[in-house]
């Protein structure tokens, strides 16, 4: 039973692993139907309508509205593409993982709409290669809704084609990047482009193209169904829907809990995740996976959970994925662990995200050894000021905003770290291994 | 006419006019494709990677799945099997290891059968991915032919922090003990400790 405070859409009847079947889609959930109703009754521009009016907003990080961005690509006769993205690879977010492995039908009706509002041929769910599990899964529901005529040629004898190939990565973060996932699935190395021009207007083998997450196009097909203002009825007003959250770190029941977008932070984290575990308070959290800027427990807990509210505290929605660190946790540890990270994504192309992510490692080294002096905090400030905005793409904004807010809101405790580098809360928050322990280099 | 630098201007002490040699250092020739009798590779390969081709609008778009074949046949990115995979391509081997060197789950050297990749971000650092790490490394010792292991950026599934994928299958929570387990499972080919697989968890909200 679900608890009270969690509202399912995206996740009803999740738990029965015949969801996963064609038919179990069809029995449970009422499966493609509005696939067929959009393909034998509706247009495009009567479909992109209900999504923009839905107010749906990209549930991949950014948070741009999903019907806006479609209607920017531009009409005509040239082929366009639909990138579903699932590259997942956000520190915190496990929740397209959990939608893919449980109903990877609703994600491909839900591309095959958006496919329609797009006028797109060729569509691509770019899946992280280490979710193999669930590429997997996606392979057999492909199958399957080709073999019964949602996909292919001549769908639904509407004289309208789609290809849906399940593309895998091969581990790289920077692929979650829109451009750079446009990269990569031209077979490339994975770097970003410079924007404009944006995918939509020139993306995949120069054709307009769009691409959303797995949540976003999960949500399509119910919006479709019933409705932009059913879809309003659910989260504030600038913040429709429901939302996955994926939670963890230090709380009893880590997992991924579908609730309205709105609902009080605590009762996110008390009520549904367990709280932190016994004998413990929280200290602070990431309210959007690990590039959001931490907040502190007494900042944050009371905000309602809304794309609105995060960015008014200075923080961020992101990917829904809250990360709890309760009082064992070292801040400067956890600079540098999150900081080692976008370390090692780096791509490398830009000067300021290359070598900001490299100094930032090496400073907050020195400082969690005991090597660093005081100016070392100011500098460190300062060297993430100067990479924000000034790569092509946000992953060294990703790791600057962290940082910086760690270092600005924990001030006091690395300057104690710094003085007494022998100082950790909990020994087993030591940072261990050298950065090429890694993985390969990237 | 005299060769013209970088920035257009005429330069009579450059040896070759870099806009005439494509920027390619003089004297050295420029990779060639290899042809497909020259490589010698398995038809299976060959077949699959031009299925994969198949699938894209630009055949260059198989280079990620071409090389994912590639490492399943050998174990790893061999340079025979690149070679082999960029004669069926019909682009340079360099240009595939140039991708392949970009990934961290193609490996470009010799790794174990069974790969191991234990996650050591944030939420499974907060819960002990670190010991964890250390315990398969320790259980795994001395028989790099069998075992590759590592530690890896957020494998997606803070969910059952401490975690690791182990062939590409995802186990958590784990406890460092059964990191040895693990390692003798696969050892003796038995099924790796079922009941720590993720497939197998119900959804967060209803437990």
């Amino acid at each position: 039973m679900a608890h009270r405070l969690e509202k399912r859409v995206l996740l009803e009847h999740a738990e029965d692993p015949d969801l996963r079947t064609l038919d179990g889609y069809r029995r449970l959930a009422g499966g493609y139907e509005t696939l067929e109703r959009a393909y034998k009754e509706m247009e495009q521009d009567e479909v992109l309508q209900e999504l923009e009016d839905s107010g749906l907003r990209g549930r991949g990080g950014a948070g741009f509205s999903m019907g806006k961005k479609a209607s920017f690509l531009p009409r005509g006769d040239m082929a366009k593409y639909l990138c579903c993205n699932a590259d997942e690879s956000e520190p915190g977010a496990f929740k397209d993982r959990e939608l893919m492995q449980r109903n990877p039908h609703q994600l491909i009706e839900g591309i095959a709409i958006a496919a329609l509002a797009a006028d797109a041929g060729h569509a691509f769910i770019f899946i992280r290669g280490e979710y193999d599990e669930q590429a997997d899964i996606l392979d057999a529901a492909v199958a399957e809704a080709y073999e019964a005529g949602y996909l292919g040629t001549n769908i639904l004898g509407c004289h309208r084609d789609l290809e849906l190939v399940v593309h895998r990565g091969a581990g790289a973060y920077i692929c979650g990047e829109e451009t750079a996932l446009l990269d990569a699935l031209e077979g490339k190395r994975g770097n970003p482009r410079l924007k404009p021009p944006f995918p939509a207007v020139q993306g995949l083998y120069g054709g307009p193209t769009l691409i959303n997450n797995v949540e976003t196009l999960s949500n399509v097909p119910h919006i479709v169904r019933r409705g932009a203002e059913w879809f309003k009825g659910f989260g504030t007003e600038q913040s429709p829907g429901t939302k996955v959250v994926s939670v963890s770190g230090g709380v009893r029941k880590p997992g991924n809990y579908e609730v309205e977008l709105g609902i009080p932070t605590r009762e996110l984290i008390y009520d549904l995740a367990g709280g932190p575990e016994e004998g413990h308070e929280i200290k602070a959290f990431f309210p959007g996976g690990s590039s959001s800027p931490v907040l502190k427990a007494e900042e944050g807990l009371d905000l309602p959970y809304s794309f609105e509210a995060m960015a008014e505290a200075g923080s961020m929605l992101g990917s829904g994925s809250i990360i709890v660190c309760d009082d064992r946790v070292s801040i400067p540890h956890l600079a540098l662990r999150t900081a080692r990270f976008y370390h090692h994504e780096s791509c490398g192309k830009c000067v300021p995200c290359r070598e900001g992510t490299n100094w930032t490692v090496k400073m907050l080294e020195r400082m969690v050894r005991g090597e660093a002096t005081p100016m070392d905090l100011d500098i460190v400030s300062s060297v993430q000021q100067n990479i924000i905005g000034h790569c092509l793409c946000v992953l060294g904004d990703s790791m600057a905003m962290p940082v910086g807010a760690m270092v600005r809101k924990f001030r006091e405790e690395f300057e104690e770290v710094m003085a007494n580098p022998d100082l950790v809360l909990d020994p087993h928050a030591v940072v261990q291994g050298a950065p090429e322990t890694l993985g390969a280099s990237t | 006419m005299s060769p013209v630098d970088g920035a257009g201007r005429s330069n009579p002490n450059l040896p070759v006019d870099p806009a005439v040699n494509q920027g390619r250092i003089p004297g050295r020739a420029e990779e060639e494709i290899p042809e497909l009798h020259e490589v010698d590779c398995p038809p299976e390969l060959a077949e699959r990677i031009e299925t994969l081709m198949g699938r894209y609008p630009d055949r260059r778009s198989a280079s990620i799945p071409a090389l994912w074949a590639v490492q399943e046949r050998y174990g790893w990115c061999t340079p025979e099997g690149i070679r082999q995979a960029a004669a069926v391509m019909r682009v340079t081997p360099a240009y595939l290891e140039s991708v392949a060197s970009f990934y961290d789950l193609l490996h470009t050297e010799p790794v174990g059968t069974h790969r191991i990749e234990v996650c050591t971000n944030i939420s499974c650092w907060m819960r002990g991915g670190d010991r964890l790490l250390d315990a398969f490394k320790a259980a795994a010792e001395g028989d790099d032919a069998n075992f590759f292991v590592t530690g890896f950026e957020c494998l997606g599934a803070c969910d059952i922090a401490p975690m690791a994928s182990i062939d590409q299958r995802y186990y958590g929570p784990l406890e460092a003990a059964e990191a040895g387990v693990a390692i003798e499972q696969l050892r003796a080919g038995d099924e790796v400790l079922p009941e720590k697989a993720l497939a197998k968890r119900g959804l967060a909200g209803d437990r």
